[in-house]
């Protein structure tokens, strides 16, 4: 096997007197598509606090590329659970914030940016504003936002979680087939099965709190998967929530 | 912005402003017909007619003095708005300095007017520097707990991506604090400007060798009711007119917040 993108070993992490994570281990290849599903507190968003380095772990060891990940690094571009889009900045600039802050001019941010709105469905809709574009759209450009900082994974963190069912579908599909064009390295974190079997290569399930990894699962498809295209994915489906119920009792 | 922005603004200040210059129309008319059909002394009080009159008649003392209110108004909350954002900053990067100073900036708030106003005369003379002081001292705090709030009012997750992003503590400043605390300095800014005429008045009240606060303080001693109500009438509407200037100054800094208008 070749060095892992990212390893977690035994990270641990407690907030005071409250312990979260007790043993996370997981890994994820370059260009793998990998999802980490769990109930709700478990401590998800915690893991990818830890890797933005906005949190420190308290035992065990992660790493990038072979090396510890110094909390400093910024090696990883981070979708947060809300969309976190600026309001008083035009959609354009929200997507060339990242590059900005890299220290790129905003002019040279936005020639970059610019040609990727087409393929994000976001053509026309430079100068509008956040609160001008629908909750499908608004997701778009925090993906567009995120991925334009070329760092070397995605952490995104329930992406379309806000989003109604029809609109949900249709961000995965799309999701899905951007992810087979680009040489993307993606760690998602989400709450719909159905949703990570379709999109994920690898998929982790999380204990309630404190958090270990309950089972993986390992999913040999093609991509993009069509929905009603395989029996194999119905049954992984049907497994892992039949995991996750009995977890709650 | 566009011009036709701008000019779809103004016609909706128009549109909105409709309903209160009706009910202020009726009360003056009232208060006319009241003076002319009960007798009442002008001494005791004037109808709006003899107040315009005699306002018109003295229009360059008012309007001279008005220009000295308005200076002192002005300079005043110039110079409150810069301490109170130097402040802002300073707690927003220090936070125990808060609880230090916070105390201290609440005590000046319970200072009456009426007793720090001829104290600060006492102490820096007849001119342009007492109003500013006053002016100053009633517009600060009101600004500082403006700009503090707005900066705590940043979205966690905002502040959490640029940081995940490399931002610095400053830039994350500029880039989210400081937009996000622009409705609640403006909403201050609304407030503040009022109460910087009311100071500035009171301030030349207590004693100065012009503006507004003196001149009533004349016509008062003159027994001229009318002319004291034609500087309260030009205090009313340079208040109005500073408020409009506010409003205005917002709808050119955020025109992300009434994007509605002309949403596709
Ligand atoms: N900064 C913090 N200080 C103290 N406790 C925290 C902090 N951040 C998170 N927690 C707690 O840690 C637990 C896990 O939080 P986390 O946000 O990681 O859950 P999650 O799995 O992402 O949940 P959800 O699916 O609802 O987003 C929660 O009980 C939360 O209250
Ligand atoms: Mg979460």
């Amino acid at each position: 096997m070749s060095k892992a993108r990212l390893e977690l070993r035994s990270v641990s992490k407690r907030f005071d007197d409250l312990e979260v994570l007790a043993d996370v281990s997981l890994s994820v290849q370059p260009g793998e598509f990998v999802s980490i599903l769990g109930p709700s507190g478990a401590g998800k968003s915690t893991i990818l606090q830890l890797l933005t380095g906005a949190l420190r772990y308290d035992g065990g060891s992660i790493l990038c590329d072979g090396a510890p990940l110094e909390s400093d690094s910024h090696r990883f571009a981070f979708m947060p659970q809300r969309d976190a889009l600026m309001p008083w900045r035009r959609i354009i600039d929200n997507a060339t914030l990242g590059l900005e802050v890299q220290g790129m001019s905003r002019a040279a941010a936005r020639e970059k940016v610019q040609p990727l709105f087409a393929e994000f469905g976001l053509a026309g809709f430079e100068r509008h504003y956040p609160s001008q574009l629908s909750g499908g759209m608004r997701q778009r450009v925090a993906l567009l936002r995120t991925v334009v900082q070329q760092r070397s994974m995605l952490l995104l963190d329930e992406p379309f979680g806000a989003l109604d069912a029809l609109t949900r579908a249709k961000m995965q599909r799309w999701l899905s087939g951007m992810w087979t064009r680009h040489d993307w390295t993606v760690l998602l974190i989400t709450h719909d099965v159905r949703e990570a079997v379709l999109l994920s290569d690898r998929i982790y399930v999380l204990s309630p709190r404190p958090a270990s990894i309950l089972r993986h699962y390992d999913i040999p498809l093609p991509h993009p998967r069509p929905p009603a295209g395989d029996a194999t994915l119905p049954a992984i489906e049907a497994d892992i929530l039949q995991t996750l119920l009995t977890l709650e009792e | 912005m566009s011009m036709r922005s701008i000019s779809s603004g103004t016609s909706r200040v128009f549109s909105d402003a409709w309903p209160a210059v009706t009910s202020i129309s009726a009360l003056i008319l009232a208060w006319e017909a009241y003076v002319q059909f009960s007798g009442i002394s002008p001494t005791a009080l004037s109808a709006p007619s003899r107040v315009l009159i005699q306002g018109f008649e003295q229009r360059e003392a008012l309007a001279s003095h008005t220009l000295a209110t308005l200076q002192a108004t002005l300079f005043g909350f110039s110079c409150s708005l810069c301490a109170a954002f130097l402040f802002s900053l300073l707690l927003d990067f220090f936070r125990p300095l808060r609880r230090a100073l916070f105390p201290v900036f609440i005590i000046t708030q319970t200072l009456p007017l009426v007793a720090i106003a001829p104290l600060v005369v006492l102490w820096f003379g007849f001119g342009l520097t007492p109003k500013i002081v006053l002016v100053a001292l009633v517009t600060f705090f009101p600004m500082l707990v403006a700009l503090v709030q707005g900066f705590e009012s940043t979205d966690r997750d905002i502040e959490a991506l640029l940081a995940s992003m490399g931002a610095s503590r400053r830039r994350i400043f500029v880039a989210a604090r400081l937009p996000s605390a622009l409705p609640y300095f403006f909403a201050g800014l609304r407030i503040s400007i009022t109460y910087a005429v009311v100071g500035a008045i009171f301030a030349e009240y207590a004693g100065a060798v012009r503006g507004l606060g003196i001149y009533i303080l004349n016509a008062k001693n003159n027994f001229r009711p009318d002319l004291v109500l034609a500087a309260v009438f030009v205090s009313a509407t340079l208040t109005l007119c500073l408020f409009g200037a506010t409003v205005l100054l917002q709808r050119l800094a955020m025109p992300w917040a009434r994007i509605a208008e002309f949403k596709p």
